[in-house]
């Protein structure tokens, strides 16, 4: 009862995209409907990599890296076994169900695989502090790359293609929805205080009987977890993935959105990561006027300006509820 | 001040020394603490008081000498560890999780009285809600005792000096510790302050039946609530016993203030 209780909203909502995303598909064009999906994807980037970058004080910058692990498995999954539960892609009834199923599986299994990878790289190195361990995952970031770069299996330099389209915005809106949601209710628990203690003082959240490396691990491995469910939402939509995709510069993207956004603001975070990627889009128009590409231009000063005027972040560590009241005094949860 | 009974020695530690590279930090420090004590360690700067603290609670690995606690020994176990058999401390240069509100400062200590897992935090499970009503109304009780209860939303970092002190030792206490190491709980406070710590100091080891050892400089507050005092100088151990034979040891006032003093009296 308890349980229903407080998951009834989230699971109404989730019913909802269902019903908007025929609506979204018929009245936007695709143009518009892709960069949503993008807007979406870098969401569940950006929010997972602030629970590491922003709520535990650990320095990522090997996101990517955990994306591609999620977006190569679940793809490699999806071309290997085609139909394994007898879904068809684009069948009707209950043929779509097994597919659709199917293809949540498969993204799933590209996730869990992406948090054991975050497992294997985080156990070793979350001993290391700040620095080193930026330098461990962006080294691990570079080594899944330059692996699938090499591997024939997965289309090497060439890239995979011909996976089918199978994220559609009911998909991905969930997806971005939960990983929001669950990384809400986990910052405001237990687990969450533990991973706030050891960004603010190790040597204090242990002499409380706080295991900073096991919740480190901890952080770690939700975050990539949710970028490995990003990585293969992302390549369920494009149907195409080409290593490049996952060099370190898409790394550094994600960890613009949440220094942007705020470290520790998951409001900060979905704001700057929407911001980001719409931004380079709207300024297309002016590259037509004026026949040259200033766009990043203008998105690299857009991006000093902020840091100059706000070093925390547009939300610092506040989230919108604190702005809205909407936050039920003296109530610990959601 | 209670009677100390022939209650038992709850912490033995066994000539513990500490060398960092060619520097004897602490020479065979031995000290027996009986269940319900509030010992005072003191010394002069340098003296290698915290660094007795930190082998202890088990920052530092001793280079040799045993430390058992209820006839177990404790070497090799991690801080956080420490923390779950029944140690819990303060920190001389305040360490509070300052960026966060003094409720989460007390609520993290008591991690782990709390045992639901992941999915039960993110399905909002009548586990979670129960055990979080129960470990907010502990930390409100113990903040209470420091008369902090209507602060519980301020940041902990914006709080007075004293307050934050007071602060640390909630957060100790919420552990639920059996030894409370204090790493100079009064410095920094005014005399009234210190004066209001020291009785609460000595209630709260009444209420929660805690062993006490305490670092303090002050010398007029030690001797006001210790039963015992060491007197550490250069890492080796120059006296110990009762508050007033410590004070006219003549080694403890050579310590203090130099040699030059004896013999100007004499």
């Amino acid at each position: 009862m308890q349980v229903l209780k407080s998951n009834i909203i989230p699971i109404l909502l989730i019913c909802l995209f269902g019903f908007l995303t025929p609506v979204f598909e018929s009245t936007l064009d695709a143009y518009v409907q892709t960069i949503f999906v993008y807007a979406l994807i870098n969401i569940i980037l950006s929010v997972s990599l602030n629970l590491v970058n922003g709520f535990t004080g650990q320095f990522s910058i090997g996101h990517a890296g955990f994306m591609a692990v999620g977006a190569y498995a679940s793809a490699y999954i999806t071309m290997t076994f085609p139909s394994y539960l007898g879904g068809v892609s684009g069948a009707e009834g209950f043929a779509s169900f097994l597919f659709q199923t199917q293809f949540f599986i498969n993204v799933l299994v590209g996730g869990l695989l992406a948090a054991f990878a975050g497992w294997a790289v985080g156990l070793p190195s979350l001993k290391l502090k700040g620095d080193y361990l930026a330098i461990v995952t962006l080294g691990f970031g570079e080594i899944i790359r330059v692996i699938l770069l090499n591997t024939e299996a997965v289309g090497g330099a060439r890239g995979m293609y011909g996976i089918p389209k199978s994220a559609n915005f009911f998909w991905v809106a969930s997806w971005t929805f939960l990983c929001i949601l669950v990384v809400w209710r986990v910052v405001r628990s237990t687990h969450g205080r533990s991973f706030l203690s050891v960004r603010e003082d190790e040597i204090a959240a242990e002499s409380v009987g706080v295991n900073t490396t096991k919740f480190k691990t901890k952080a770690f491995v939700l975050s990539s977890f949710f970028a490995g469910i990003a990585g293969g939402l992302f390549a369920h939509y494009l149907a195409y993935l080409n290593p490049s995709s996952f060099s370190f510069m898409k790394s550094f993207d994600v960890v613009v959105m949440v220094v942007l956004g705020g470290m520790g603001s998951i409001t900060g975070s979905i704001i700057s990561a929407v911001f980001i990627t719409v931004l380079p889009e709207a300024l297309r128009p002016l590259q037509e006027i004026t026949r040259i590409d200033f766009r990043m231009v203008i998105y690299s000063l857009a991006l000093i300006v902020l840091m100059l005027t706000r070093p925390e972040g547009l939300f610092g560590t506040k989230e919108i509820t604190h702005y809205l009241k909407f936050r039920r005094k003296g109530s610990a949860d959601v | 001040m209670s009677k100390i009974n022939s209650s038992a020695v709850i912490l033995d530690v066994k000539n513990i020394t500490m060398r960092f590279g060619g520097l004897l930090a602490v020479n065979q420090f031995q000290l027996q603490l009986k269940e319900n004590e509030l010992v005072g360690l003191i010394g002069p700067n340098g003296a290698g008081k915290t660094t007795v603290f930190n082998m202890l609670t088990g920052v530092y690995t001793p280079t040799s000498g045993d430390i058992q606690f209820q006839n177990k020994s404790t070497l090799g176990i991690k801080t956080y560890d420490m923390n779950s058999l029944g140690f819990a401390r303060t920190f001389q240069n305040i360490r509070l999780f300052k960026a966060l509100s003094v409720l989460d400062n007390v609520l993290i200590a008591s991690h782990r009285k709390t045992n639901y897992g992941l999915l039960d935090s993110i399905l909002i499970t009548r586990k979670k809600r129960e055990q979080e009503t129960i470990a907010r109304k502990e930390a409100i009780e113990l903040l209470k005792i420091f008369n902090m209860e209507n602060l519980i939303e301020e940041q902990a970092g914006s709080l007075s000096y004293g307050k934050q002190r007071c602060l640390e030792i909630v957060r100790a206490l919420a552990t639920k510790p059996k030894v409370l190491f204090l790493d100079e709980p009064a410095a920094g406070m005014n005399s009234t302050e210190k004066v209001t710590l020291m009785k609460i100091i000595d209630d709260i080891r009444k209420k929660f039946n805690l062993t006490i050892l305490l670092i303090e400089h002050d010398m007029k507050l030690v001797m006001g609530i210790c039963e015992r005092i060491i007197v550490l100088d250069h890492g080796v151990i120059i006296s110990q016993g009762t508050p007033q034979n410590v004070q006219n040891d003549p080694k403890v006032i050579e310590a203090y203030l130099g040699s030059s003093v004896l013999e100007a009296q004499v």
